[in-house]
């Protein structure tokens, strides 16, 4: 491919390819995303591929591997263009059918289509299926329709269009304001004004200038970012440009987690390909602006995802934490003016830019503009990435495109925010979604994490759980986060184990607060959230850990004691076999019994239990 | 580990030593853990002190100085494994391997660790063998799943 | 030149300065345990808090790496100040129940029983990172580190074993407010057994004192850009 030496030569290469491009044509796209790959949809590719080549229909019917759709629970997903017919839960055996019947004969093959688990409808295309439908998808809807590693998809749908908007017509201080007046704020967790940053680091005395996306989506539970990376690097890449445009730097940096190696993948083959193009390098379309990326792979630290600790962790020190009384918008790499943003709020920019604020600004509410990416996950009928504009009361998401929690379990609480947030209970389900009345709830939006917990989850075991993972991930350099969080786990711990005493939840909240007020960074001093959101919704959960020693939700394993049920168990023995600790005895079709003293509480003949004989309590 | 791997490493990055992290990913990709003698000549070569490779390699998930097992099983604790029985999980990987999270089996076959969120949260469960992700695992998957694991062992050395 | 206020009286302070610099100029109090005047300031243990005001927004933070800007105003015992830095100070204790400076803080403070109990691994060392930074900024050996994260870490020479580019001069043993590295000269030998380094001496030609370790010697030839004499080190620093 030759360069593009300007916006005109651009606009000629997009219309070639959509010249190309037949949209009558049937084309079968099939997701390649972490989650369907998971399922091997790579196989359910290659069947499709092996099955359009025997037919001979190749050049006539097209196949495109995607990237992540969002449904992942619902893995391999495959989608038919033009009538967008969606199978879901495919198997390289379907192959043969969907191209016979669907693809040759328009015909709808019932057994592969999406059938709601509470109603039991079934649906035909994607669009309409209750979790797509109550979605906006403006970040994530390319998604589907790209192949990532095929830059042809990107400009089909309108690609790099921003960027020559930009380089065309608009000074770098117009792009600026159109992102300050869209009220674009950091998607990454504190809901700061992208713009207003932007302005900082653009104004900074010194002539070099960074620009960073970070990706480095440590929240556990949370993977949007990847899912952007992954499906569609140009959006990120394009917004990326447009940034370093705007606020005059020349270099810019992806800090990407080595756990997504898809993601590091698709981006190193994205950068290369704006390369080759002209879009990335020097004189980018000819307008004498020049800019270039590189790619930084993380080695797993959640800390290393804070700003400063990041701008180390690119310099190639250790990614811990920097004392920062000086922004690093004004002092970051090399102490050179750098400005940082999340995935997704690059990912806004190229939209904000072509379609101008005024449209970005009629999503949304007063304060929070535009959309929200969450994943949805936990104890929630459809899993997966939700799109929907930002102030969405969080009953929508988890009822309507959720469909409720499975079983007829009860809703107990959401965790948004990660490690940073907390847990709102039913009472506030109505409450909007976005940055400001979350945090108003001792929760926070974070980076978009949404996880559904039922009756049968234990605040104080998920206190705990946040706490454990908050001291391994800690960076130990400052005392009251390092030694708060240890010990505020230690208790927490005493307490699932029904060691807990009169006073704990006191001495909780004593080291809650100085490891809020004194720590250096956003770990330290956000890292007893969880405990105090768990505190003041959940107190009496607490309690009645320490003073009756009992865990409600029966999950402490120090607290409850599994029994079968012999009316119910017909001795099939699976229990038996699979009980590590050897505790299950029982004659073959007659009813087991559970030896408590051997039993390590792990829960795994209630798992393995074909008739919900094992019971806790 | 041979010098001209090491050598190739750094050429890949041009030896700028703002990339020995990404230089210390590759070593351990391949080596499966960091041996001494590659970080000492890193160090000398790059002019990077040895105290600040050892604190990298202490300081990420991703690196080990301990070899990791040919299989290495990664444990999802993320929040939305966690919320879906991961614990149960890793008790069942416990009891059938006889190893605790960050140990290796004696004959090196299997690591056992457990890593926070790899991810695939609407799948959780996930544990990841070698990079290759397993979906709403249960304690009969995971027998089901290190069966096939040792199974293709046996046909590669047979 | 940029003017503060601290506890409600008027300083002037150099650009670049940190608040605690400043206030312990001047005579105020700020109980600090990785602070030093010669090292770069690290943040680290966290009693320097002190309350800043800045464009009317109120915080805690640590004096030793706030700089001084112009206008800020700095209290430095304010209930709020007192309890986080007793709290701070309560957390460490159970890292290095025996060491003086800490007891003596802990007196200060009436921290009467802690409410923590001492842990098992606590080896004294409460990671101030003193010790690191002197070895790296002001001595050069770089011959120990921090390693692991979280509650996990520590400071230790590469790969847990002898510092071999510990040069044995004791800086870091001066500086070490717990006492938790030991350095002991045996005839011709000195041992830091916590760096796991034992290192000849060389004695003094004219007192007979063995003075310092041969390697430090070495190392002195090696980084100083004009050589001292030939014979600079046949003297001990007493005999000179
Ligand atoms: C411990 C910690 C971890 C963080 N991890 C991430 C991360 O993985 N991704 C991210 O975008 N922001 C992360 N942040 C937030 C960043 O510091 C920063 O605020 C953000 O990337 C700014 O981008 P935004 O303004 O676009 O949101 C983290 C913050 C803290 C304190
Ligand atoms: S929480 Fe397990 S994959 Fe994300
Ligand atoms: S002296 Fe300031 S944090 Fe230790």
């Amino acid at each position: 491919m030759s360069r593009l030496n300007s916006v005109g030569e651009l606009e000629k290469l997009r219309a070639e390819i959509l010249e190309k491009r037949d949209s009558g044509r049937p084309c079968i796209t099939t997701c390649l995303g972490t989650g369907c790959h998971a399922y091997a949809s790579q196989d359910v590719y290659n069947a499709l591929a092996e099955e359009i080549s025997s037919r001979g229909l190749t050049g006539k019917v097209d196949l495109r591997g995607t990237g992540c759709h969002g449904f992942c629970e619902q893995g391999p997903i495959v989608v038919i263009f033009p009538g967008e017919i969606c199978y879901c839960r495919v198997q390289p055996e379907d192959a043969a059918d969907i191209v016979a019947l669907t693809v040759l004969e328009n015909k709808v093959i019932d057994r592969l289509l999406y059938e709601d688990p509470v109603s039991g409808q079934k649906y035909e295309r994607e669009s309409e299926i209750p979790f797509y439908k109550n979605q906006d998808r403006l970040i994530l809807g390319q998604n589907r329709l790209i192949d990532p590693q095929n830059i042809e998809d990107y400009f089909a749908l309108g690609g790099y269009k921003a960027l020559a908007k930009a380089l065309a017509e608009m000074t770098p201080e117009d792009v600026l304001e159109e992102v300050k007046k869209a009220n674009l704020r950091g998607r990454g967790g504190g809901g700061f004004p992208a713009g207003v940053k932007w302005e900082t680091t653009r104004q900074a005395p010194e002539k070099e200038k960074y620009v960073i996306v970070n990706a480095d989506e440590g929240d556990p539970g949370a993977y949007m970012d990847r899912s952007l990376l992954e499906g569609n690097p140009h959006l990120v890449l394009e917004g990326l440009i447009l940034g370093a445009y705007a606020i005059g730097a020349a270099k810019g940096f992806v800090y990407v987690r080595q756990e997504y190696p898809l993601a590091v993948k698709n981006l190193t083959l994205a950068v290369q390909q704006a390369e080759e193009h002209g879009l990335l390098g020097d004189d980018i379309l000819g307008s004498g602006f020049d800019f270039s990326v590189s790619i930084k792979r993380g080695a797993g630290a959640f800390v290393s995802g804070e700003s400063s600790a990041l701008v180390s962790a690119i310099e190639g020190q250790v990614g811990e934490p920097r004392p920062k009384h000086i922004n690093t918008a004004i002092s970051g790499l090399w102490g050179k003016p750098t400005n940082l943003n999340n995935v997704e709020t690059w990912a806004n920019v190229p939209y904000i830019i072509e379609r101008g604020a005024g449209w970005f600004n009629s999503t949304g509410n007063e304060q929070n503009k535009g959309t929200k990416i969450f994943s949805l996950v936990g104890k929630v009928n459809n899993t997966g990435l939700v799109e929907v504009p930002m102030g969405t009361p969080l009953r929508k998401i988890i009822d309507d495109i959720g469909g409720g929690i499975p079983g007829d379990k009860r809703f107990k609480a959401v965790q948004t925010g990660g490690p940073s947030g907390g847990c709102i209970p039913e009472q506030y389900l109505d409450t909007p979604v976005d940055f400001d009345r979350l945090k108003e709830l001792g929760s926070m939006m974070g980076s978009g994490g949404m996880i559904i917990m039922d009756e049968d989850n234990c605040m104080v075991d998920v206190a705990k759980y946040f706490m454990h993972f908050l001291k391994d991930e800690s960076c130990g350099k400052c005392t009251s986060c390092r030694e708060g969080t240890k010990r505020m786990y230690e208790i927490l711990d005493a307490i699932t184990r029904g060691e807990g005493r009169e006073g704990d939840l006191e001495l909780l909240e004593e080291i809650a607060w100085v490891t809020e007020n004194a720590s250096l960074c956003a770990l330290g001093s956000t890292a007893a959230n969880p405990v105090l959101s768990t505190l003041r919704y959940f107190r009496d959960e607490y309690e009645a850990h320490i003073k009756e020693k009992r865990c409600p939700a029966k999950v402490c394993k120090a607290l409850i004691r599994f029994t079968i049920d012999p009316e119910k168990c017909d001795g099939c023995g699976r229990c038996k076999r699979n009980c590590p600790e050897g505790a299950i005895t029982g004659e073959l079709k007659s009813p087991m019994t559970i030896d408590s003293s051997l039993c390590s509480r792990c829960g795994i003949c209630r798992e393995v239990c074909h008739l919900d004989a094992v019971t806790a309590e | 580990m041979e010098v001209k791997e090491i050598e190739r490493i750094m050429e890949k990055y041009d030896a700028d030593r703002t990339d020995v992290l990404g230089m210390l990913m590759d070593i351990q990709e391949k080596e499966r853990y960091l041996p001494r003698e590659a970080l000492r000549h890193l160090s000398e070569k790059l002019s990077v002190p040895l105290t600040r490779l050892y604190n990298m390699a202490t300081f990420y998930e991703a690196l080990s100085l301990k070899p990791l097992g040919r299989h290495q099983i990664h444990v999802c604790m993320g929040t939305a494994c966690h919320v879906r029985g991961a614990a149960r999980i890793l008790d069942k990987l416990e009891s059938s391997l006889s190893i605790k999270p960050g140990e290796v089996t004696p004959d090196l076959n299997f690591g056992l660790k457990t890593v926070n969120c790899v991810g695939a949260c609407a799948l959780g469960p996930v544990v990841q063998v070698n990079g290759e992700y397993h979906g709403n695992m249960s304690a009969l998957k995971v027998e089901r799943m290190l069966k096939r694991y040792s199974e293709a062992d046996k046909e590669k050395t047979e | 030149m940029v003017n503060l206020t601290i506890d409600g009286k008027k300083y002037q302070a150099e650009e670049g300065q940190n608040v605690l610099e400043v206030a312990l100029e001047n005579g105020i109090e700020i109980p600090h345990l990785c602070y030093h005047e010669n090292l770069s300031p690290y943040g680290g243990c966290r009693l320097c808090l002190v309350e800043v005001t800045r464009n009317g927004r109120a915080f805690l933070t640590t004096s030793c790496t706030y700089p001084c800007l112009d206008g800020i105003i700095v209290k430095t015992d304010t209930p709020e100040v007192l309890r986080a830095r007793r709290l701070v100070l309560e957390l460490l204790m159970p890292l290095a129940p025996e060491a003086p400076q800490l007891q003596a803080l802990a007196r200060q403070m009436e921290i009467e029983e802690p409410r923590f109990k001492t842990d098992e691994e606590a080896d004294d060392c409460i990671r101030c990172g003193l010790c690191v930074r002197a070895c790296t900024e002001l001595v050069g050996a770089q011959a120990i580190t921090f390693s692991g994260r979280g509650y996990r870490k520590t400071v230790e020479p590469p790969f847990g074993e002898e510092a071999l580019d510990c040069i044995g001069c004791g800086t870091c043993v001066f500086l070490c407010p717990t006492g938790c590295i030991q350095m002991v000269d045996k005839s011709a030998e000195r041992t830091i057994a916590r760096w796991q380094r034992t290192l000849p001496l060389k004695a003094c030609s004219s007192c007979g004192r063995y003075y310092i370790p041969f390697a430090q010697i070495e190392f002195a030839r090696q980084k100083s850009r004009e050589a001292p004499a030939e014979d600079w080190f046949d003297l001990c620093p007493d005999c000179r």
